[in-house]
This record gives structure tokens, sequence and C-alpha cells, in this order.
């Protein structure tokens, strides 16, 4: 019998992996949706908890849509790879000829595809009812974009380590929500700056870097974390 | 070139326990290797050494007369690996999942091979349904199917028989005789008792 | 060299070892730790703004700064168990984590006991008190999920990772504090910050936090030695030893 030789084809697997998880999302559109009803809901629980005052609503708006949006994907990220870890194709996705990295990536990409990007598409509308001016939603859905992206990376080496627990999801919040800091502070930051009518540049290129930066190191540290879940 | 798995002073230890230690193996073109030993015994630990997922172990692998380290993408490249679960999506439909691994190998495959190998497998039929809705024995089947749609010398299966039918098993064993007469080689775990082959050979775990 | 580290991670040569540093390190932060607070509670000058109040620096200070280096400790112990495989590192990281979520806590304690005479409240949102919060969590984190493993070598690796990637995001979490702390209260005054101490403040100082250095790495060697213990209790050396002490008092 022939030995067979390593065959590249590292894009035919990656979009393959891409392909394969927005289907399996899509088929279970509630798992998509969910988060963004949570998002809305937590968003709604404010104004009732606080006050419907619009100028008090308006001055806190920034920071509350930023940390119900942070919220609302750290809650999703607990099933970004539970099921394939119950069903044993995480083992088969670690036992590919394929550089692991670029393959949990993909992975975090349709997390993000499917959670992030809906989430920033969405905060305008939450931002009306928060009475948040006009002029700062461009600014919300492109810094709640850029920023979780990194939410998911970061997160995504949370629920790598957690997932081989029965019981991870308090445990990965634990692990997670404290280095979400960094980037709530500048993504909400950039709103209050669109919303005082300064430049929201600065905030967004530091969002940016950090998007760069997680992009460099998170892969490694995915694909470590799952290798140590998988045999635990 | 020829391929050979082979397996010096193998030990883990795990948790200050030791499943195994010392074990000396090599598996070859045309050999099949059976894992025997009662439950606790380490076969799965074993297998997941073998199939190079578990790195931590003392002794030494190699393949094709290299170590384990440099020959991993050559090494995973020619491995199956059949573990406990199936490994198959329960939201996907037979030729998605079996679509999804050919890619994983780097192959597009054609729909057309994939028919043919479920309908070989005996799920013919059943290509487009939801493998949720199949039986137990059904999902196996379909990570079986893997068997025949890329061609790769070395298979690792732990507990292949599990949940399958009679006629499953007889056609699964003499899949298994055909692969390792074409000069593959097949390591396995099973309860299950094999019909005699002539190049079938055991280690045994757990017996001190 | 290799042969060095392979030796100095083996287990039983480590608690030879450390035998006899052990005792050393102890003398040391004593004599220390009672001239640094001796020194500084009762000749150091009085500040001119805070009085009396500010000696609690002679805590929070040190604390403080054994906080941030336990951190790195166990990051460098997480990467050397990752890599080399190193036993001894994990035994290292698991007595280190809960010491260095002590210290951040006392140096949270302190700084908000400080905060009373000098803001007038037990709470600020300062950069500085803020990070160390942050930091606790991140402690927190990494001590919950080495226990929430049912096989600890998984616990080891995983808490392994948590703290090597913890290691990178703090410069990143306590610069970006700092930059949202000014951004909402510019010009507060900071707790420790001072132009220019004098040398008969800033010298009992650096006594006492040479003095938690060394309380450290004591305490470290003595809790590193009981884990060895715990978890070589099935080795053949390790009996001996219980056997050879049995014998000596028999």
């Amino acid at each position: 019998m022939q030995v067979v030789e390593p065959r590249t084809g590292l894009a035919v697997a990656v979009r393959a992996t891409i392909k394969r998880d927005l289907t399996l999302m899509l088929r279970r559109r509630g798992e998509v949706i969910n988060p963004l009803v949570f998002f809305a809901l937590v968003i709604t629980l404010f104004p009732l908890g606080i006050s419907p005052d619009t100028a008090l609503l308006a001055e806190i708006a920034p920071g509350l849509l930023w940390v119900a949006a942070l919220l609302a994907t750290q809650l999703s990220l607990d099933v970004l790879f539970r099921s394939d870890f119950d069903d044993g194709s995480l083992e088969q996705l670690l036992l590919a000829p394929q550089p692991l990295p670029a393959l949990v990536l993909s992975k975090v990409l349709v997390h993000w595809l499917l959670t992030g990007l809906p989430l920033a598409v969405m905060a305008p509308l939450l931002g009306i009812m928060l009475a948040l001016p006009v002029e700062s939603y461009a600014v919300l859905a492109l810094s709640l974009a850029l920023g979780s992206a990194s939410l998911s990376l970061i997160g995504a080496i949370g629920a790598a380590l957690t997932v081989g627990l029965a019981r991870g999801g308090v445990l990965l919040s634990l692990l997670v929500l404290p280095l979400y800091i960094p980037i709530l502070i500048f993504g909400a930051g950039a709103v209050q700056a669109a919303v005082l009518g300064a430049s929201a540049a600065p905030h967004l290129a530091l969002l940016g870097a950090l998007l760069a930066m997680a992009l460099m190191l998170a892969p490694w540290a995915i694909a470590a974390a799952l290798r140590i879940s998988i045999n635990g | 070139m020829t391929f050979r798995l082979e397996g010096r002073g193998l030990g883990c230890e795990r948790d200050d326990r030791w499943l195994f230690a010392n074990l000396d193996l090599t598996v070859g073109p045309g050999e099949m290797l059976r894992v025997e030993g009662p439950n606790g015994s380490g076969k799965t630990t074993l297998l997941k050494i073998l199939s190079g997922q578990l790195t931590e172990h003392d002794g030494e692998l190699r393949w094709g007369g290299q170590p384990m380290r440099r020959s991993r993408t050559t090494f995973l490249a020619n491995l199956l690996y059949l573990g406990h679960a199936p490994g198959v999506k329960a939201a996907l439909s037979p030729l998605e999942n079996l679509a999804w691994y050919q890619a994983l190998n780097g192959e597009r495959g054609s729909e057309s091979a994939r028919m043919t190998a479920l309908d070989e497998i005996g799920l013919c039929g059943f290509e487009d349904v939801p493998v949720g809705q199949l039986s137990a024995g059904q999902q196996r089947r379909v990570a079986l199917a893997r068997m025949l749609l890329s061609p790769r010398p070395l298979w690792v299966l732990d507990e292949p028989f599990t949940a399958i039918d009679r006629q499953g098993v007889a056609a699964l064993e003499t899949r298994l005789q055909a692969h390792v007469v074409r000069g593959g080689s097949v390591i396995l775990t099973t309860h299950h008792e094999l019909a005699p082959m002539a190049a079938l050979r055991r280690v045994a775990l757990g017996v001190s | 060299m290799w042969a060095f580290i392979h030796k100095l991670g083996s287990p039983k040569w480590f608690y030879a070892i450390s035998a006899r540093l052990t005792p050393w390190f102890w003398a040391a932060a004593a004599v220390l730790l009672v001239v640094g607070s001796v020194w500084g509670l009762a000749f150091a000058p009085s500040d001119y703004q805070q009085g009396n109040s500010f000696r609690i620096i002679y805590v929070h200070v040190p604390a403080a700064i054994l906080a941030q280096s336990c951190f790195a400790a166990l990051a460098v112990a997480g990467g050397i168990y990752l890599i080399w495989k190193i036993k001894l590192a994990d035994m290292a990281a698991a007595v280190i984590a809960p010491f260095g979520a002590a210290m951040t806590f006392v140096a949270l304690f302190s700084g908000a006991v400080w905060g009373v005479p000098t803001w007038g409240t037990w709470w600020v949102w300062d950069a500085r008190l803020t990070s160390m919060l942050i930091q606790l969590f991140l402690y927190f984190g990494v001590i919950a999920l080495r226990g929430a493993f049912a096989s600890r070598d998984s616990g080891a690796k995983a808490a392994s990772v948590l703290a090597l990637v913890g290691v990178v995001n703090i410069p990143i979490i306590k610069y970006s504090v700092e930059w949202w702390n000014t951004l909402h209260q510019p010009a507060t005054f900071t707790l420790t910050e001072r132009p220019a101490m004098p040398a008969d403040m800033w010298l009992p100082l650096l006594v006492m936090v040479l003095g938690f250095y060394c309380f450290f790495i004591a305490l470290t060697l003595t809790r590193t030695r009981s884990e060895i213990l715990r978890r070589e209790s099935a080795k053949r050396w390790v009996r001996d030893l219980a056997d050879g002490h049995a014998g000596g008092r028999r």
C-alpha cells in the first residue's frame, strides 16, 4: 500500500471548516439569535433599573451598550467548541494534517460573523432607545465590530480551556472577563469620544492594535488549550 | 517508500499512576495489532499515544524511521483514527460530514465518490438525512465510510464494532482483512472476538 | 547546562538542596522585616502632607510589588512546565498562585485603609487600585481553573496556559486602566507617586521590599518541599526518608 504524501490544501480545509460551521449555526438558528435577544433584554433592564431620564441614559449609553454586548459575546462562547467536543469531531480536527491554529482561527471567524457582527449592526437600534446622540452610531457599530473580533479570539482561549469540564460556564466568565477589560475601555471610550464630538480615531486605532495582537497570539493559545482539554 | 510505526519503551503515567510501562511494539505493512486488556488498563490511552494525540509519554515513537516530532504531518496524512465518539455532526447529512473530513485532508473529493462510499457501507437512501435522525449504528457507519473514501495506510480504531449489527460486523471484519492483505496496517481494541487472521498480533495491557 | 537543569528539576535533588537554603531565607526575612518595620514605623520622618498615615506605604508597596512578581513567577513556572515538562515547576506554581492572590489582597486592603485618611473614603477608582483588583480576578481564575479539572496534570497544564495568557495581558490592562483613569479623573492625588522621597524614607522601604521577597522565597521553598513529599509519597526516596525519621525517633 502506498504511503500518502501530506497535501498542502490548507485553503481547502479552512474553507470547508468555515462552510461547515456556518451551515451548522444556520441550522440551529436559536444559538445565533439568543445572544442578540439577550443584548436587547439587558439594555431594556437599565432604564427600568436606573431611570428613564434621557439625559442620564445618553450619558451612560456608551458604557451600557458595550458592557451588554461584551456579556452577550461571552455567553455565546461556551458552545464554540462544546458540541465538537461532545460528538468527537474536535478530536478529529486535532488530528487533521493541517496547522491547528489556522483551523481554530476559521472557527473563531464564524463565531464573530454570527455573534460580534450582528451585535455591532444591532447596537445603533438600541442606541436610539437609550437616547444616544445620532452622530456616534457609526463609531458605535465600528468599535463593536472591531472589538468583538478580539473578544471572540480571547474568549475562545477560555472556551478551549474549559471545554473538557462538565460545568465550565461560570468558570469561563471568571477566566475571560478580566481579559476583556482593555477592549471595554477603548471601545466605550471610542463611543464617548464620538458623543463629545472628539475624534474617535485614536481609540479605534488602539482597538485595531489589540485585534492585531490577539490575531497573532490567540490562535496558538487556543490550539494549545484544546490539546490539553482533549486529553483531560 | 514503506511505512512503519515503532514504539520503544512506551509508558504512560497519569497523576502518579502508571497505566503501562516499557512497551515495545511495531506495526508495518500487512500487519494487524490488537491491543487487549481489562477496562481501565490504558487501551484508549495507548491508542491515543499511537495516533499522535498524546505526546506526553515515556519512550520513543517513530514513523518511517523518523522520530514522531519530525514526521508528524506525514504521519497524520497517513492516519485514520476512529475514537469512542463517531465524530459526526448530528445537524449535518452524511454527505456533508464526509465532505468536511475529505477537506480536512486537503482534498476536495467528489460527490459521486462519497455517494459510492455511503452505498457500500449500507447507508443507501440516507445520504441527505441529518445524522441526528439516524440510529447509533448508522451514525457509526457514517464514520466508518471514511475508510473507503481516502486511502490511508494506517488505521487506528478504538472499539470499531460498537453499536453495529451482525452483518455490519462481518462486513467490517472483511474490510479490515482486505486492508491488511492490500498492505495496510490496523491497530485496534475490541471486546469482540475477531475471526482468525494470519497477520494478527496481540499486545496485552494490565497483566501484572 | 542541560544536565544541570534536569538535575534541578528532580524533586529529590531539589528537596535536598532546598533543605540547606530554606533556614537562611527565613532568617533573612525575619531580620529584614523587623528592621524595616521598626525603622519605617518609628524612625522614618513623617510626611509633610499626610502625616503618619503615609507609613502604610511600608506594607502597601512591598505587597503590591510582590503581587506582580508572583504573577510573573507563575507564568515562568507555567512556561517551564509546558515546554520542558518539569513537574517541579508546576509544584512551585501551585504554591505561588495562592500566595500571589494573598499579596494582591493585602495590597488592595492596605490601599483601601490608606484611602480613608487621604481621600476620606475606602475606595476610589484609582488606576493602581483598579488594576490591582483586576489582577486579583486573574489570580482567582488561575486558581479556580487548576481546581476544576479532575486530572491534576491537565489542571496544571490549563492553569499554565492561562498564566501565560494573563502575563501577556497584565501590561495591556495596566496601561489601559491608567489611560482610562486620566480620562475620567484628571490630576487625582496618587497614593505612592511623589517627588523625590528622602533617603530616610525610601531606605526602610527598600529593606521592607527585600524582606518581603525573602519571606516569599522562604515560604515558597517550604511549601514546595511539602508539596514534593505529598506528590512523591509513593516514591522510594520519600518512603526511605519517612522510615529514617520514624527510626530516628524510636
